[in-house]
């Protein structure tokens, strides 16, 4: 069975980068344009893996990451947030929040992949 | 692959710098909305993202500059005031400039950027900068990065062995973290041993479930480097108890042995490979006793009922939430051209049908044509709804119209502000983009030459900001765009002599204030003292009128000394289709665009009057209008039995009235456009071309041209130009 992975951006661009790495690399891609879609769309995706932009409209990154895990509906589900930068309190942030990971834009296909090693076991 | 996916960055760069430059004008309207202001970060913190996944690096830097002063805003550090927003704004059209270098080449204006990104530091605090630059990891090594390699050269991959102690803390569970995905991690590095750790497991009466008590012992033998080795734990730097010992340094050793003594002196555990590390994980829930991972059994079940219960509710939570933009589909341009060109052929096919029926010579066709006008109307219905496809609102043009005019105010030291009105009215795509070359143009005139200087301003009793209003509305099925400035306006005595110097008019000409407004539209026509630098080199107003008259459209110009000046555009909705009045002269059927034609009238003998040798003028309520006779105009002849008898009074841009005289008028129809472009070359005094109901190719007539061509409408113009002079 293939890694599903749910990927929340509100940009395009990330997103289209994303499934190209992604189902390239044989995970089953959703995704979703902002954080309140994404939680929205959690429970029918039912992903392996939740990767999640920060800076979103209507709910962001640290939004999703608390409504995630305190919904209790998976709350071990993997979450990998996006960062431009490697700012140290934004990780730090998120951690508190509950994320399992970061992933620091931009990526390369092999940190990507790589990430998502530490979080699921799968390459794919 | 990745070309794709960088044109969608740049699509979606138009739409956020859209979103930056609709913000800020929203901001510098005094709408300091915090909504407004993290919109903006978004928009541009998105920019930046996407800049860095194809390196580009200026942009990325710039965008990251610009992003960081908004974060201070939105963190209430920064006020939002005149100065700052003015230079928001300027880098925001920095920011498009730079987008446009990294999409299409060319150079960026070095000192300019250096200015802004200057300016720009002045408002970021020190510390902010600094952060933003350290590397990432949370103050350990940056991962992926080979530091164990003496003064940056390379050490040569070399096997070693990792004794690796691993003890999560009670916090890591919580995080989604998993130790057995780690342990896969550090297998893909090389030859792993895991051993666990359960030493620490009290009794199952004194077991808390949400603490943690397993610790593993890892040997790994790989030729990775150390920081690879560590960059599997970076997501859990923090949450654990790890140290990561090579057999290459003694303190490694040291602990190695630590590690060892702590192993001896412990029950020996059986060793276990990573499967059956696996196994254990595996089973831990189902026997807490032995595993106690939290998360537990009993949690499962009332959370997968919880997750039946809340779906509903958040199934209606989304659609109130979603009250923003409606849905929306992307469909190829030439989709769209192709169910135009369709609608073309079906309202041919329509006038075809109503044609052939009249031919029929059927005594009653009542219900048939009932029929009929039902086709009638529901290929309009359809041709206009393929048109609201096409149409798109005009504010993405006026929005890089607010950019031109701040540019130009910047370049001629003037202020200005553009405001914009009616930028919801939509107009066809093409006219759109064709549009936006005489719009920069007369807008650039307008600061240029239009607005005067702030101290000028303030000695006339004007404020100091010049204010141009760029409009767009429909009005009776064309869309009308204005550009009103309130500047000085004309400089009439100016016009007017750079034109006779040009020897556009004559010496003793004597011209209505309006005549004198559209010499302005002359070819060749410039008033600036020296050519600058700004609104063209020598290109004048002429362009624009060539632009837009090339659109089907119009331009005016009409001013008040001292107050402004208004241009007035006029376009057809469509380019696609228009309203034509269908004639026919010498045997040959055209159609001349409704939009030009003021009346019609049958002539008879004693309105006509001759003017010199070969020119007649049409005698209409006691005004004289020069007759152009459009057989004449494009060199048909008429037989004996025909006759010019029909009088069209069009009017052109500058005012001049002419009559251009036709043998019959038939009908006033929508036609078809059809261009002649590649057809064949350009043909004097036509338009376009048609296909009228009997299948017949009309040509679409170009009223300006044929008059331009006309030696009688010339002599009438200087005639009454010299008349008015005496």
């Amino acid at each position: 069975m293939k890694t599903k992975v749910l990927a929340i951006d509100d940009s395009r661009t990330i997103r289209n980068l994303l499934a190209a790495t992604l189902e390239e690399a044989g995970f089953e891609y959703h995704c979703a344009v902002d954080g309140r879609e994404g939680v929205d769309m959690y429970p029918d995706v039912d992903p392996d893996v939740v990767i999640t932009d920060i800076n979103m409209p209507n709910l962001d990154g640290f939004g999703v990451i608390e409504e995630l895990r305190g919904h209790g509906i998976n709350s071990k589900v993997p979450i990998l947030v996006l960062t431009t930068e490697s700012a140290p309190e934004l990780k730090a942030r998120a951690r508190g929040a509950g994320a399992t990971g970061w992933i620091t834009k931009p990526f390369d296909d092999a940190s990507l992949i790589f990430a998502l090693k530490r979080v699921t076991g799968a390459a794919a | 692959m990745s070309g794709s996916i960088q044109d969608t960055f740049f699509e979606e760069c138009e739409e956020l710098l859209e979103a930056t430059d609709e913000g800020l004008t929203a901001i510098e309207g005094g709408d300091h909305n915090p909504e407004v202001v993290n919109a903006i970060f978004r928009a541009v913190h998105s920019i930046k993202g996407g800049a860095g996944a194809f390196g580009l690096d200026d942009l990325v830097a710039f965008a990251h500059r610009f992003e960081t002063v908004f974060d201070e805003v939105r963190s209430n550090r920064l006020d939002l005031d005149e100065k700052l927003i003015q230079l928001l704004l300027r880098s925001s059209d920095h920011l498009s400039a730079l987008v446009e270098v990294a999409r299409d080449g060319g150079q960026i204006d070095e000192p300019h950027h250096d200015t802004l990104l200057a300016a720009l530091d002045e408002y970021i605090p020190e510390e902010e900068e600094d952060l933003t630059f350290e590397p990432m990891g949370l103050g350990g090594p940056a991962p992926m990065m080979d530091l164990g390699g003496l003064g940056g050269v390379p050490a040569k991959p070399q096997e070693e062995t990792y004794r690796i102690r691993f003890q999560p803390l009670k916090e890591m569970y919580g995080t989604g973290n998993e130790p057995f995905f780690l342990f896969q991690a550090l297998k893909d590095l090389g030859d792993l041993t895991v051993k666990l750790d359960e030493n620490e497991l009290p009794g199952f009466d004194a077991m808390d479930m949400d603490e943690a008590y397993l610790a593993w012992d890892l040997v790994l033998i790989t030729k990775e480097p150390r920081s690879v080795v560590e960059a599997v734990f970076e997501f859990v730097e923090g949450l654990c108890e790890l140290s990561i010992a090579g057999d290459g340094d003694a303190e490694a050793e040291a602990n190695a042995l630590a590690a060892l003594d702590a192993m001896f002196s412990a029950p020996p555990l059986p060793e276990a490979s990573l499967e059956a590390a696996a196994a254990a994980e595996g089973e831990a829930p189902a026997a807490p006793f032995e595993a106690p991972v939290p998360a537990p059994v009993p949690e499962a079940k009332p959370a997968a009922a919880e997750e039946k219960a809340s779906a509903p509710k958040a199934e209606s939570g989304k659609q109130e939430q979603r009250g923003g933009p409606k849905p929306t589909l992307r469909v190829e341009l030439e989709r769209v051209d192709r169910l135009i060109n369709a609608v073309g052929e079906l309202i041919i096919n329509h006038s075809m049908l109503a044609q052939q029926i009249a031919n029929l010579n059927v005594s009653d066709t009542r219900d048939v044509e009932t029929e009929l006008e039902g086709f009638k109307n529901l290929a309009r219905d359809i041709q206009e709804g393929v048109m609201a496809i096409r149409a798109q609102p005009v504010k993405p043009l006026f929005q890089r119209m607010a950019r031109i005019v701040r540019e130009a105010s910047a370049a001629t030291g003037k202020t200005c502000k553009l405001v914009t009105e009616g930028e919801n009215t939509e107009v066809d795509k093409t006219v759109i983009e064709r549009l936006s070359d005489p719009l920069t143009h007369i807008l650039r005139n307008a600061v240029d030459h239009g607005i005067e200087k702030p101290e000028d301003r303030e000695s006339a009793g004007k404020v100091r900001t010049g204010e141009i209003r760029l409009s767009a509305s429909h009005r009776s099925g064309s869309v009308c765009i204005e550009i009103r400035d309130d500047g000085a306006g004309v400089n009439r005595p100016r016009v007017k002599q750079i034109a006779i110097e040009k020897g556009l008019i004559p010496e003793n000409a004597e011209l209505t204030d309006g005549e004198i407004d559209n010499l302005l539209f002359a070819p060749g026509f410039s008033t600036a003292k020296e050519i600058s630098n700004l609104s063209g080199r020598g290109v004048g107003m002429d362009v624009v009128k060539n632009a837009v008259t090339g659109l089907g459209g119009r331009i005016n110009i009409s001013s008040a000394p001292g107050k402004g000046s208004t241009f007035t555009i006029i376009l057809p909705l469509t380019l696609a289709v228009m309203d034509g009045m269908v004639v026919s002269v010498a045997d040959q059927t055209m159609v001349v665009p409704i939009t030009s034609i003021v009346e019609t009238m049958r002539g008879s003998d004693d309105m006509i009057n001759s003017l010199g040798a070969d020119g007649t003028l049409l005698s209409i309520r006691g005004n004289f209008v020069p007759i152009c006779d459009v057989a004449g105009a494009l060199g048909l002849y008429r037989g004996s039995d025909q006759q010019a008898g029909v009088y069209l009074l069009v009017e052109t841009e500058t005012g001049q009235r002419c009559a251009l005289a036709v043998d019959d008028i038939h009908d006033q129809r929508q036609v078809v456009i059809k261009s002649l472009d590649g057809v064949c070359g350009e043909i004097p005094g036509v338009a376009a071309a048609t296909i009228l109901g009997d299948g017949k190719i009309a040509m679409i007539l170009d009223p300006e041209s044929i008059i331009a061509a006309s030696p009688t409408a010339a002599a009438f113009d200087t005639e009454r130009r010299m008349s008015n002079a005496s």
